[in-house]
């Protein structure tokens, strides 16, 4: 308490937020977010938001003017492969940049871990999982699963009514991030409106645009060290707009397993002509004959349909 | 001669100094947690101190990263038994058993009645000494 007494500054004093900004390294995790998730713009405009509030925040406390900790738990809702758990573990990190948690790590649980098979099972299992995630942020996948409407002596009540009372009393530990599909977890916040009331940030994230589902495959497979010829970019431009019409499309998810499988035609594609050498660049290279081989194309289905 | 003034239980670390604060605690638990030991919390109202095994509360906690989580069960132990002896212990594991690297006390009663010397006759002249806890007298859960 001293010590915070003695930090505060006379009322006429001012305080340089630039400089405070620039000290935070605010701007690089900032940079890097959007370097490597592409679009989401509604996310990232949140996460800028969150950012200032964190360091007015700060600067304000240098005028000793109190307000309460912001409670940071937050809703994703979105598709499938909109990148909700990619962000959520962006998260830590920035928000221990931001000195709002201490440890900024992520524990990922989904029902199991939270909710127990018999009477007495599950407030054990969820002080556990809440006490691993302390420190950092807490990710519920799949959140809606916790509640089962049809069942009335379900035991994810009792996990929902726990969390509730972590959410509130130890704002200051842990964040908690709900992820799940944007109708299910509506239907979840209907039936636990204390849940949706402490959940101050509902962020719903935006399907992907074709341009931008191409950008990520290009990132996805910088990162792999291969790349498209040029042909094989329109191909798979192609495959995208085809694919995207199709059923069970999940966003990013499709685009890596897209790319997964052009890996393997690539790798027959070169086992097929051995006997040649082959350079750096053959082995990094995606032709477009690699793309053009999917299933997509020739019969508009996926490759692992059967039949 | 009493080199114990206020009969204080001194068993493990920092049991010498004054009670430590919960700031102090998370301190200690940090530095477990740093080393990644598993920390358990345990109590009892028999302070002997050939009494090793005391009731644990709840599971040692394994793969945590920050204190709050540990000192919540603390708070949790010591608002069940405000009036027993609770200890934090630190095991590690890079052995292949889990031996205590830390041990203290975190929470004694109120009121410690201390210890007193029991003599016992034996064949001949013989006497053998032990020692008693006066606290003990009663029955558990009774005792402070």
């Amino acid at each position: 308490m001293s010590e915070a007494q003695s930090n505060i500054i006379a009322d006429t004093d001012k305080v340089d937020l630039e400089a405070e900004f620039k000290s935070s390294n605010i701007q690089e995790v900032l940079d890097k977010l959007d370097r490597e998730l592409i679009g989401l713009v509604p996310v990232k405009t949140r996460i800028r938001e969150i950012a200032a509030l964190l360091l007015v925040d700060r600067l304000r406390k240098q005028f000793a003017l109190t307000s309460e900790t912001p409670t940071l738990h937050m809703c994703f809702t979105g598709n499938p492969g909109t990148g909700k758990t990619t962000v959520a573990m962006r998260m830590g990190e920035i928000l221990k940049r931001l000195g709002y948690v201490r440890e900024g790590h992520l524990v990922t649980v989904t029902r199991d871990d939270l909710v127990g098979q018999y009477i007495g099972h599950t407030a054990p299992k969820t002080k556990e999982v809440i006490k691993k995630a302390m420190g950092g942020v807490l990710f519920i996948d799949e959140a809606y699963y916790l509640y089962k409407p049809e069942n009335e002596r379900d035991y994810g009540q009792e996990s929902i009514e726990i969390l509730l009372q972590v959410m509130e009393n130890n704002r200051d530990d842990l964040v908690v991030i709900l992820a799940g599909y944007k109708d299910k977890m509506d239907r979840f916040f209907q039936s636990n409106p204390g849940m949706r009331s402490r959940i101050a940030h509902h962020i719903d994230f935006p399907d992907y645009r074709p341009e931008e589902l191409l950008a990520i495959a290009k990132l996805m497979l910088a990162a792999q060290n291969y790349h498209f010829s040029a042909d094989a970019e329109k191909a798979f431009t192609e495959y995208l707009t085809l694919r995207m019409k199709m059923e069970h499309f999940s966003n990013a998810r499709s685009v890596r397993n897209a790319l997964d499988r052009a890996r393997l035609r690539q790798a027959n594609r070169l086992f097929g002509r051995r006997g040649r050498p082959l350079t750096k660049d053959d082995l990094m290279t995606l032709e477009a004959e690699d793309v053009l081989a999917s299933r997509v194309f020739s019969e508009g289905r996926l490759d692992r349909d059967p039949g | 001669m009493m080199t114990n003034t206020g009969n204080r239980l001194t068993q493990g670390q920092f049991s010498f100094l004054p009670e430590l604060t919960d700031a102090q605690i998370t301190a200690q638990i940090k530095w477990a947690l740093q080393h990644s030991w598993a920390v358990s919390v345990e109590y009892t109202d028999d302070p002997h101190p050939r009494n090793t095994y005391w009731e644990m509360f709840g599971n040692p906690m394994f793969d945590l990263k920050d204190p709050a989580g540990i000192l919540m069960e603390i708070n949790n132990c010591r608002k069940t038994f405000p009036n027993h002896y609770i200890r934090v212990t630190a095991f590690n594991s890079t052995r292949g058993t889990e031996s205590p690297a830390m041990s203290y006390i975190v929470n004694r009663p109120k009121k410690e009645p201390g210890f007193g010397v029991v003599r016992q006759e034996v064949d001949g002249r013989n006497i053998r000494y032990t020692i008693h806890s006066y606290a003990t007298d009663k029955p558990e859960g009774e005792r402070y």
